[in-house]
């Protein structure tokens, strides 16, 4: 294994690393279930995909890289499906979006510039 | 490593009794019970690696308690739901 | 042991008794349950820090996911904590400290005892019998050949843990959705034939490498538990199939004890097999134990006697 690959794979897995403290981050900071499986899903998911290939590429031969892309795509399958259930479950129990407090001043102050 | 995971095994151990002890819901008995095994089978794997190579047979062991521990867990919260259920019967 | 593995051991120690303390502790039921299945996941990682894959795998799909989903179904049914009637019963304020002063006294000479423990180490006499067993994998070659009675005996008491769900009334009915969720069914299709591929990897695996009959269960289980969820499994509920229902649940264990009792006939011990028959007896019991197994997760899951 050559020199750059070892490196390019660090890297992967540093980013794959900073993109999940972001999305845990963003969960413990947003305000509502909406924005918070937003950061899950995203961040979360490209974070997973980061550190998979990162790993992939110290795998043994290809069908180890295979079976590591692999567990990257049903992650992939299950959090979307999930989260979508989770939303539409929260949206049809009455769960009402989070409002930014300054949007009514906003809508008011738009008005005279149009 | 190994002692280092047995004092965090006793110390779950520990912990487990005194939230059995310290609870009147069903839930968090089984909750606390379930902790508890998981501690016992941490000890019984770190009893496993011997100077001589990894012993199979408490691995065997901990393999069998955890389907025994699910099996359990499913039994006292089968038992739970219809206990709450005859209750609420009961009181209308 | 570097730093770095030494700062890894720490950070998993610190979060398995974090976890733990709000399993226990946290006043929110809902929250504890949570943090309870990310406890057993933290263990699954722990068991392969100490060399322990089998159990990793079977951790993984049955702590995780099978206790989880249990307990979150469980959860949905119980009244909330603040209704009355849900304390069993009030233990006196001051018998408390000292039964925590004694756990903690307790757990600190386990701690200190645990180095003192005898630690056999039937390493050595296990691998001077694999060769007679059929399998080339150690904890294989123990679970189903030289302790096979304790996996028998297993079996048999899942067994009576459904038989004692299902005798307590009929198959709990699921609440209606609070809206039509078609990605659920949709889940379930895509992720079906996974389902099925990786418990027959994992069993076909369990001879040489870690894997076996539990992990492919346990994943087998899971799959099925996803598949209840999506109310896909209609036929368990028709009368017409209850027989074959049963004659299913019960075939790992029908199995097991035909194979003990051959054992017996043709060498005169319960459970020894010849060293001939030894690879395809083994394989046979697997399977009928992973296929029965996966039912009987099933079956706990449905927390009573379906078809009723």
């Amino acid at each position: 294994m050559t020199e750059w690959h070892e490196a390019l794979s660090h890297l992967l897995i540093v980013a794959g690393a900073l993109f999940f403290l972001t999305g845990s981050l963003g969960f413990i900071r947003f305000p509502d279930v909406f924005t918070r499986l937003h950061a899950l899903t995203k961040a979360d998911n490209l974070g997973l995909g980061l550190l998979c290939s990162g790993l992939a590429l110290q795998a043994g031969g290809l069908a180890e890289a295979a079976k590591i892309m692999l567990v990257w795509l049903l992650v992939l399958l299950a959090s979307g499906i999930g989260a979508t259930l989770v939303a539409s479950t929260a949206d049809a129990c009455g769960i009402r979006p989070w409002q930014n407090r300054t949007g009514a001043s906003r809508e008011a102050r738009r008005e005279p510039h149009e | 490593m190994s002692l280092y995971y047995a004092v965090v095994a006793a110390l779950l151990c520990g912990m487990a009794v005194i939230g059995l002890f310290r609870t009147d819901d069903l839930l968090r008995r089984i909750l606390a019970l379930n902790v508890l095994a998981s501690a016992t089978f941490l000890l019984l794997v770190t009893l496993a690696r011997t100077d001589s190579g990894i012993d199979p047979v408490p691995h065997v062991m901990v393999l069998t308690g955890i389907v025994v521990a699910v099996s359990t867990t499913a039994a006292a919260l089968g038992l739970t739901i219809r206990a709450h259920e005859r209750r609420h019967e009961e009181s209308q | 042991m570097t730093a770095l593995t030494l700062g890894f051991d720490l950070l998993l120690a610190a979060g398995l008794v974090w976890l733990g303390w709000q399993a226990l502790f946290l006043p929110r039921r809902f929250a504890a349950v949570v943090h309870f299945m990310a406890f057993n996941l933290l263990m699954a990682l722990v068991w392969v820090r100490l060399e322990a894959p089998d159990i990793a795998l079977a951790e993984a799909a049955i702590g995780a996911g099978v206790t989880g989903a249990l307990l979150l179904t469980a959860l949905g049914r119980l009244p909330s904590a603040a209704a009355v009637g849900s304390h069993p019963q009030q233990w006196h304020r001051y018998w408390r400290y000292p039964a925590i002063f004694a756990a903690c006294v307790g757990a600190g000479w386990l701690a200190w005892g645990v180095q003192r423990l005898p630690r056999p180490g039937l390493a050595a006499e296990v691998t001077a019998e694999l060769d007679a067993t059929g399998v080339s994998h150690a904890v294989t070659a123990v679970l189903l050949n030289i302790r096979a009675l304790d996996t028998l005996l297993e079996v048999a008491v899942m067994l009576g843990a459904v038989m004692l769900v299902w005798s307590l009334g009929p198959a709990l009915r699921p609440f209606a959705p609070a809206t039509s969720l078609p990605g659920l069914p949709a889940l379930s299709r895509l992720l079906h034939p996974l389902f099925l591929l990786v418990p027959t990897y994992l069993l076909w695996r369990g001879a040489h490498a870690p894997g076996g009959a539990f992990p492919a269960g346990a994943v087998l289980g899971a799959g099925g538990i996803l598949l209840l969820l999506a109310d896909r499994v209609g036929w368990m509920q028709q009368p017409r199939f209850k027989t074959l229902l049963r004659l299913l649940l019960v075939a790992g264990l029908a199995l097991f004890l035909a194979v003990g009792l051959g054992g017996l006939l043709l060498t005169g011990t319960f459970l020894a097999i010849p060293q001939a028959l030894a690879k395809s007896a083994i394989l046979a019991v697997e399977v009928a134990t992973a296929l029965s197994i996966a039912l009987m997760l099933m079956a706990l899951y449905l927390y009573g006697e379906p078809g009723r």
